[in-house]
């Protein structure tokens, strides 16, 4: 037994209360997920690429030393097809219109202005580009801004405030769950499926109730939704929440990320899809960096709420404006959308885009996948479900030379694992064969086809023996 | 007749109290006589229960009829999306027609500009044209996925490596743009309940980021120690609970508001001796301060290992755009996985990644652009020193240079009509280019606004000079004339 006396017993304990003086900078139970399963699939997340993400990209190598803790780029790069960047009109690459005038543009404005929209940061194009999207879209004005995040995260705290309702969709994008929390209004979250139904009941009730507690009648109500929802590939039913909103005097906000440009016959989003008056959405949201191969977001609204935007909305008076070759590219990519640069390439690359993703999501549910989504989306989700499918799949794919991305926890639901794979106008039909080749072969090998197409019973030839 | 009612009662209670004791059933239940006044010990009892048993009174909840929930819906007036638009939100900012270099071109007539962050005039310079144009070939504009799904391009990697090299830290994160990097760090590391410590003059991305996070934020004074430390006092003295939470100071190395620069040498004692974290926002300062360039730990002296979490955003001195975080391997890493902005955001397009590598490498083989920065703030300072109705307010050290009113009219916003007057003036009549700082009215910084002028390593001795001439003038003639 030892005695210890009690001066070296307190400075001991001293000396241990010193080492512990700052509490840990990530908690235990935060990385849990991380350090179980991430770490250990960490090589099917993150892949670098060496080239432009076209149709076909070449993929870097990466090797570790360490169980997948660490990963080491190596010279090695290997020619991929690539299923899974946002690249719906395969502006991605170099375009023959494009490219020279982006280039023409970054020697006469430089890189970046370096400085806010208010002050030294409107360039001409800038102004350009704004028309050309109010003209595009159908609105009488838009505002354009240098990241879509910043764009719904700081336009949302400035239309709505404490007092106010957001009603949004429980799928939406992170950026609206944070443009919504920073606001300070209440949110409501309505399931995703019984979406007409639940609104309309669920709008009656929080109006004649006014808000939490007070009682006190709400002072606006906004119902966000999005365009296409890019885990589910869906479209949302805009008809039936314009309907709906009009009927509570609720206004609407559209986010359409995927699929402006993508869906449509001329382009044009969802509106032109579901035959929606531009008119009825009070708010519509896109970003140039899926279908315009640029970077960006942008606001379309009328011309009072543009004005005041460019009033008071803080991404507009403090953060840096739009890099200049970016906002000619948008430009550019957006003319030959709209057969402006005197060829018929843009409505070409839209049949095509409509036929790519139609032939593939038909071909994989033939092949017994399960898909999920649309037609007519550019999205498509084959569910994985189980955890140990994900890393199977993407590396088994990755060896035959086909891109894809597996999404797991957290940003879709724990059961629900998917690959979730992007056409785009740039695949040609040899591409898509290929790619529905090796899909086929990994998903025998990984077993993910649930639902096995029964072969079609040979059907007595009765009819064919009246007519005779 | 009183005696009668008296001989009545006596009578009742003289039945009653035999009834009490008289056997009652003539029976005797487990050895116990049931007397009379079990009965009423019963029933009291029962009485007792039966009481106890109801629910205590609610006044009752009538539900809204149908009717009645049509009717109030019919009734409800929402407000409109805007407010009414006033004659100021009208106004609309310059237009330029060329590189936003150290002269530009507005409405066809050449001016000098002090309205943009050039901090080191690497606008329009060859270098980073040619290296953007060669990266403009080979990847196209955009990349098209967010950094988790094949939007990580080498020219990112090497990007993060080649800061990581400059600034001597382990690693660093790359964002798509400046203002997302503070309001995603923060968030990724403050969660609800920690404390957060911050300077009442940092701009709205910081302000947003310590909103977004939920943790319990106290302000101190601006750019004042005394305050800081009376407040980390405060809130770590008896407060046992307080050691098991994260605790975190965050300023800005050169603040965007006021031109202030932080003492880092006494932050980083202070955070040292209560055992806090220091988050630092470098967008003003990467590039500008220190006798590399490598901000402000290099100015004062401070090994970068001693600040947990530096932020900057690439659009200052770099010339170009987006933003990064740098710190220890932990801090990065939990980034990649939990960071708002960088996980659910496209990646920075991979031309202005490689802008930033070449604009790094001309800073270091070029150290005596800081030397000419400075020599520009000092003689601008000097200079403005007697200008009629403003003061400047800003650091010696910032190379963003703000003038304030010596003397405010009253209202904010007739210092703000007053302020906008002179450089309008300026502009039309003199065609020299500066600003105002403009307020959202989201942001809660309450610190005075004034006009500011950003200072760059490519303005000559004689575009300060008209510079500074032309603000006499037209600060003169506009404080003169009756508001």
């Amino acid at each position: 037994m030892v005695r210890l006396p009690y001066l070296t017993a307190l400075t001991t304990l001293f000396s241990y209360g010193l080492l512990f003086g700052y509490a840990p900078i990530c908690l235990g139970l935060e990385d849990f997920y991380t350090r179980r399963l991430y770490l250990r699939i960490q090589d099917c997340f993150g892949r670098p690429i060496a080239s432009a993400p076209d149709a076909w990209f070449d993929v870097v190598e990466r090797y570790s030393n360490d169980n997948n803790k660490t990963l080491h780029r190596t010279e090695n790069i290997s020619k991929c097809l690539n299923l899974g960047s946002y690249n719906y009109l395969g502006f991605a690459a170099s375009d023959e219109y494009c490219t020279p005038r982006v280039v023409e543009s970054l020697k006469r404005y430089s890189s970046s202005t370096c400085s806010v929209r208010v002050d030294g940061g409107t360039t001409k194009l800038h102004i350009e580009l704004e028309e050309l999207v109010a003209r595009f879209v159908g609105k009488p004005a838009s505002l354009v801004f240098g990241m879509g995040y910043v764009t719904n995260s700081a336009i949302i705290p400035v239309i709505m405030g404490k007092g106010g309702l957001i009603i949004s969709d429980s799928l939406n994008h992170n950026s609206i769950v944070n443009g919504a929390r920073g606001s300070g209004a209440t949110v409501r979250v309505f399931q995703h499926n019984s979406r007409p139904v639940s609104l309309g009941g669920g709008a009656e009730e929080q109006i004649a109730n006014g808000q939490p507690r007070t009682h006190r009648p709400w002072k606006k109500i906004i119902v966000i939704v999005e365009g296409i929802y890019s885990m589910e590939g869906e479209l949302c039913k805009l008809p039936e929440i314009i309907a709906v909103c009009k009927k509570y005097k609720a206004y609407t906000y559209l986010d359409e990320a995927h699929s402006i440009g993508a869906v449509g016959k001329s382009g044009r989003g969802v509106c032109e899809l579901l035959g929606v008056d531009t008119a009825d959405v009070d708010i519509m949201m896109g970003t140039f960096t899926k279908s315009f191969g640029s970077c960006g977001g942008y606001i379309a609204a009328s011309k009072e709420i543009i004005q005041y935007l460019k009033f008071t909305c803080p991404a507009h008076l403090y953060a840096t404006s739009m890099s200049a070759p970016a906002v000619q590219q948008a430009i550019s990519s957006m003319k030959v959308i709209l057969g402006e640069d005197g060829s018929n390439r843009g409505a070409q690359k839209l049949t095509r885009i409509r036929e790519n993703s139609n032939f593939f999501r038909s071909e994989l549910q033939k092949m017994g996948f399960e898909v999920l989504g649309d037609n007519d989306s550019p999205v498509m989700p084959i569910m994985l479900y189980n955890p140990a499918k994900i890393p199977a799949f993407s590396r088994e794919c990755l060896r035959q030379n086909v891109a894809v991305v597996t999404v797991a926890f957290p940003a879709t639901p724990l059961l629900l694992a998917r690959a979730r794979i992007c056409i785009s106008a740039s695949h040609t039909r040899e591409d898509l064969i290929k790619g529905l080749e090796v899909i086929s072969k990994v998903g025998d090998l990984v077993g993910i086809k649930y639902f096995p197409v029964e072969p079609e019973k040979k059907q007595p030839d009765r009819y064919t023996k009246k007519l005779e | 007749m009183a005696s009668a009612v008296m001989n009545a009662t006596t009578v009742a209670l003289d039945w009653l109290s035999s009834s009490f004791d008289a056997p009652l059933a003539r029976a005797v239940i487990f050895g116990v006589h049931v007397d009379g006044h079990l009965v009423v010990e019963v029933l009291l009892i029962v009485v007792i229960l039966f009481l106890l048993s109801r629910k205590s009174y609610k006044h009752p909840k009538k539900p809204l009829t149908e009717k009645e929930i049509d009717e109030l819906c019919e009734d409800w007036v929402p407000e409109p999306l805007h407010p009414p638009i006033t004659e100021e939100m009208l106004s609309e900012p310059p237009t330029l027609e060329s590189a936003a270099g150290t002269h530009t071109m507005i409405d066809g007539k050449e001016v000098v500009n002090f309205a943009c962050a050039n901090y080191l005039g690497l606008i329009g310079h060859e270098k980073l044209i040619n290296s953007c144009a060669s990266s403009l070939e080979k990847y196209g504009v955009g990349s098209c996925g967010p950094r988790g799904f094949y939007g990580t391009i080498d020219v990112h990697l090497d990007c993060e490596e080649r800061i990581s090299k400059f600034l001597g830290t382990s690693d660093s994160v790359l964002y798509s743009y400046g203002i997302s990097t503070i309001f995603s760090v923060i968030p990724a590391f403050c969660k609800k309940g920690d404390i957060i410590v911050a300077d009442e003059g940092v701009h709205w991305g910081v302000q947003n980021g310590l909103y977004l996070s939920r943790s319990t934020v106290v302000y101190f004074k601006h750019n004042d120690m005394a305050s800081l430390e009376s407040t980390l006092e405060r809130i770590t003295k008896g407060n046992k609970r307080a050691e098991r939470l994260r605790r975190y100071i965050v300023v800005e190395a050169v603040y965007q508001n006021s031109g202030q620069v932080a003492p880092l040498d006494v932050i980083v004692k202070l955070k040292e001796r209560y055992h806090f974290r220091v988050i630092l926002d470098e967008s003003n300062s990467f590039g500008v301060l220190g006798s590399s360039g490598r901000g402000l730990s290099e100015h004062c002296g401070v090994p970068i290992n001693k600040i947990d979490i530096i932020t900057s955003g690439l659009g200052g001195a770099l010339a170009t755009d987006g933003g990064f975080c740098t710190g220890s391997v932990r801090v990065v890493d939990h980034q990649r996985l939990s960071s708002s902005g960088y996980v659910f955001s496209a990646s920075l397009p991979p031309y202005l990644a490689s802008a930033a590598i070449s604009a790094i490498d001309h800073l270091e083989e070029n150290p005596s652009l800081l030397g000419q920065l400075r020599e520009n703030i000092s003689l601008l300072r000097r200079e403005l020193e007697d200008v009629p109705g403003l003061t400047v307010s800003s650091s010696p050290l910032s190379p963003m240079v703000f003038l304030t009113l010596k003397r405010s009219t009253g209202s904010p916003k007739a210092d703000q009509q007053l302020l906008e007057d002179i450089t309008n003036r300026a502009l039309k009549e003199d065609g020299v280019f500066i600003v105002t700082s403009k307020r959202s009215t989201l942001d809660r910084c309450r610190l005075p606004i004034g006009i500011r002028l950003f200072v760059s390593a490519g303005h000559t001795h004689g575009d300060i000079l008209k510079a500074s001439a032309s603000l006499k003038r037209v600060a003169a003639a506009a404080l003169s004339e009756p508001i």
